[in-house]
């Protein structure tokens, strides 16, 4: 009775994907018409960001990339202890990543800054339509990370105890592919965000 | 399943065989048929709740000035008689129900591609529905935005927007699900020599729809959340007064929700391209241009939103850009309507009440679409804007089409739903109920809207009456065609049906009525001289 | 079902394309320190779209996967683009 189609489920992780990419494209539609309307604004804006932790943030997210899908290579080799090691670097990127955040988040909300806060509604309007987006975009796909960190965890538990192997493996592609996203999507938040000073 | 298959048939998906008994045994089942029906039975009570409500408010515009209640709980009916119908019965409609129910056996298949998420799908529909709903029972009282929450109202009234707007998200999340199953389905589920060129149209217009639902829905899904965020938090994106724009939440919005018109109506065109060879034992005219038409009217759909917005203060260059778009549009819809008629003619046509109900489509669909053509054109839509003429149009689409598809899907399928067959006399007269009550309710709108009748206003001039009278009197014999049918197909078991009551070609013909829980007992093979529609 | 060629990609690879993608995130850092005024955001958007080619074709396997994934991502892609060039054709003409 056993139906397995692995082609089928990752075209069922790629369809997924791109709903993910839209549900972001609808922020980034935003950011265009706002940044369009006040550059100088978002200009001066972005000076209050981090740009060393913005980096440091896309480094890890990058080789976090790297090792998920090396670890499908190691999968595919058999190899499932490499590739539980793989994973658990990872995660421990991703941990990174949180916790940089935390303090940037944090600074900025000690400071007053956030949406809502009687700090913003004294800004001038670009800026805060800046830090709205700022918040909004960095808040959601902080949420998309957490949600991968929890599909990699149990992804690497399954390559542990050997439920995911070299004959069967689609559930760790289809986590690294949104993986994988989550790192997309910081490829353009950084430059838009961080790099327009 | 190993015993003796060659000897028993296999016992019909309406025979509880898991562990589970009754109710649980559906609520529990991953079965695409039985998912279907679910979605059936949900959408049927809701639209019996959105119909008494657009009821009460044609009571209350019975005559001109105050008759039973005010104007701000005429505000909350119009906005949960929207939400309603929009997001709970006419979005998922006919892909939901009967997606679900047809389209895996068409393709010839056992079931969807991912059965469980599917019924994970259909939980989210009640629970988004669910949360919709208690919108207007909690917090300062319902909704008073209409259906489109357009924002600043949206985000300054005091009204509970944030849980209709929340449960709108959770019903978009479910609809998404639906597509993403179908695309895989019908990539990697038809058939053996099933090639895309030889799939029924009523899959295809699945597969244009799912390409939209997946597309097209995150937009509204993260514009809502944007609401949400603008209510509690402050963030400004809508709001003039930090810098926002309420213009752009009116773009984010219709990018979705002008192809969600879409979403509702091609199904219905994909039902009535089923039922219209079959009831004319003819070939179906134009195979692949109806096919094709279907992938265009998604694509460029997605393009024509902004024609909602000419009055908003747009740039010019974008209003003629989206005129232009949405006089193409029509381009792909007529194509069909032509190939339709050519599939008629010269026919031997078989009278039977789904066949009755497809031409009521075809013409109300064709009244809806050329109005539609008025509200497209930048001179006429600045009168008309707003007006009951807006709200008759729409009506003709989304009843007049989308509702006549749903009832000729019902009586076309509903034999091999439940094994049973049901009047035919009665479903014709509530037909004739149907068809005249709907016209009554709604023609009368068109002149009085040209006259200047605003939409969403509680009170109105005395030269509305007449109008505003007949339409009433329009809804009394729509409720009472609305009964008949109900009670016709529901009210009592008809003669058991034939495996092929129509005499239709398609594969859910060739298996038992009702079919086995696997659907095939052979999976079927498409030979290479095959095709979908080979009446002659 | 078609038979699927399975496509191990070298540990290598990944490496390669792990640096390729660091000395890319070190170029749009640098050239922001060089004031190009307006040009500044379109050359970030070129290499973050450069960055994400890539991570697409090797991290996601679309290099080895169907071309029918290939052509559905860029299909979807394009769709985005159009949408916002739409919604542009409103902004930049008031």
């Amino acid at each position: 009775m056993e139906h397995r189609d692995d082609i089928g489920a990752k075209l069922g992780m790629w369809v997924f994907i791109f709903t993910e990419i839209l549900l972001f494209g609808g922020l980034f539609l935003v950011y265009t018409v706002m940044r369009g309307r006040y550059a100088a604004d978002f200009h001066s804006a972005a000076h209050h960001l981090n740009a060393f932790i913005g980096t440091i943030n896309t480094l890890v997210l990058l080789i976090s990339s790297a090792t998920v899908a090396m670890s499908i290579t190691a999968v595919q080799k058999g190899h499932n202890k490499f590739a539980v090691l793989l994973l658990f670097i990872t995660l421990v990127c991703a941990a990174i990543f949180m916790v940089n955040k935390y303090f940037e988040w944090g600074h900025k909300f000690q400071i007053g800054l956030y949406p809502g806060s009687d700090l913003m509604l004294t800004m001038n309007h670009g800026q805060v339509m800046f830090f709205s987006l700022y918040f909004f975009m960095t808040g959601l796909h902080m949420f998309h990370l957490v949600v991968g960190g929890i599909i990699l965890t149990i992804v690497m538990v399954k390559v542990n105890s050997g439920a995911i192997n070299s004959t069967r493996y689609v559930l760790l592609e289809n986590g690294g592919l949104y993986w994988h996203l989550v790192d997309l999507i910081w490829i353009f938040l950084f430059p838009l965000l961080y790099l327009i000073t | 399943m190993t015993e003796e298959k060659t000897h028993h048939p296999e016992p019909s998906y309406l025979v509880n065989t898991g562990k589970y008994k009754g109710l649980m045994s559906w609520l529990t089942s991953t079965d695409h048929k039985r998912i279907g029906l679910m979605y059936m039975y949900a959408m049927m009570v809701f639209f019996i709740v959105g119909v008494l409500l657009g009821e009460i408010m044609r009571l209350e515009l019975f005559r001109p000035g105050q008759q039973f209640y005010g104007p701000q709980m005429y505000n909350g009916l119009f906005t949960l008689h929207g939400i309603i119908m929009i997001f709970t019965v006419v979005i998922p409609g006919l892909a939901a129900v009967f997606g679900n129910f047809s389209m895996p056996i068409m393709i010839g298949a056992k079931d969807v591609a991912f059965p469980r998420l599917n019924l994970f799908s259909f939980y989210l529909y009640i629970i988004g529905a669910g949360i919709a709903l208690t919108s207007q029972f909690m917090g300062n009282g319902p909704p008073d935005t209409g259906w489109t929450f357009y924002a600043p109202y949206s985000i300054q009234t005091h009204t509970n927007v944030v849980a209709a707007v929340f449960g709108a998200f959770v019903l978009g999340f479910s609809s998404i699900l639906t597509g993403l199953n179908f695309i895989v389905t019908m990539h990697r589920m038809r058939a053996p020599g099933m090639t895309f060129f030889k799939m029924p149209l009523f899959p295809w217009s699945l597969y244009a729809t799912a390409w939209i639902q997946v597309l097209a829905t995150p937009i509204v899904g993260i514009t809502l959340l944007m609401v949400i965020a603008e209510r509690w938090l402050r963030i400004g994106f809508f709001d003039p007064s930090l810098g926002g724009d309420p213009v752009l939440y009116q773009h984010l919005f219709w990018i979705y929700s002008h192809p969600a018109v879409y979403i509702m109506i091609l199904p219905a065109m994909g039902v009535i391209t089923e039922i219209i060879p079959t009831f004319a034992q003819r070939k179906v005219f134009g195979y692949r241009a109806i096919a094709v038409s279907s992938l265009a009217i998604a694509l460029v759909g997605y393009f024509v939103w902004a024609h909602h917005m000419y009055t908003s203060g747009m740039s010019p260059t974008a209003r003629w850009i989206f005129s232009l778009l949405t006089f193409l549009v029509a381009v792909p819809s007529a194509i069909k309507v032509f190939n339709w008629v050519t599939t008629m003619y010269r026919g031997s046509i078989d009278m039977k009440p789904p066949f009755l109900f497809a031409l009521g489509f075809i013409f109300l669909f064709m009244i809806g679409g050329m109005t539609g053509l008025t509200l497209g054109a930048l001179a006429t839509n600045i009168h008309v804007h707003d007006t009951a003429y807006v709200v008759a149009h729409f009506h003709y689409i989304v009843f007049g089409g989308v509702g006549f598809a749903f009832f000729a899907a019902i009586h076309y399928w509903y034999p091999k739903m439940y094994g049973r067959m049901y009047n035919f006399k009665r479903a014709n007269w509530a037909f004739g109920f149907l068809f005249i009550g709907f016209n009554l309710l709604y023609f009368p709108q068109f002149i009085i809207g040209i006259m200047g009748m605003p939409r969403r206003y509680f009170d109105y001039l005395p030269q509305f009456t007449l109008g505003m009278q007949l339409s009433f009197f329009g809804g009394i014999l729509l409720l009472i065609g609305i009964i008949l049918m109900i009670t016709n197909l529901f009210s009592k078991k008809g003669a058991i049906a034939p495996a092929n009551p129509w005499g239709g070609r398609t594969y859910e013909w060739t298996v038992p009525s009702p079919p086995p829980v696997e659907n095939f007992e052979v999976m079927p093979v498409m030979g290479e001289d095959e095709e979908p529609y080979d009446y002659k | 079902m078609e038979a699927e060629t399975v496509h191990i990609t070298p540990y290598r690879t990944y490496a390669w394309v792990l640096i390729t993608l660091l000395a890319f995130t070190f170029l749009t850092i640098t050239v922001t320190w060089i004031n190009l005024s307006a040009l500044t955001v379109l050359v970030a958007l070129a290499i973050a779209t450069i960055k994400a080619g890539i991570v697409l074709t090797y991290f996601m396997h679309l290099k080895f996967e169907s071309s029918l994934f290939r052509i559905f991502v860029v299909g979807v892609l394009a769709i985005y683009v159009l949408v916002i060039i739409f919604t542009m054709s409103d902004y930049l003409f008031r």
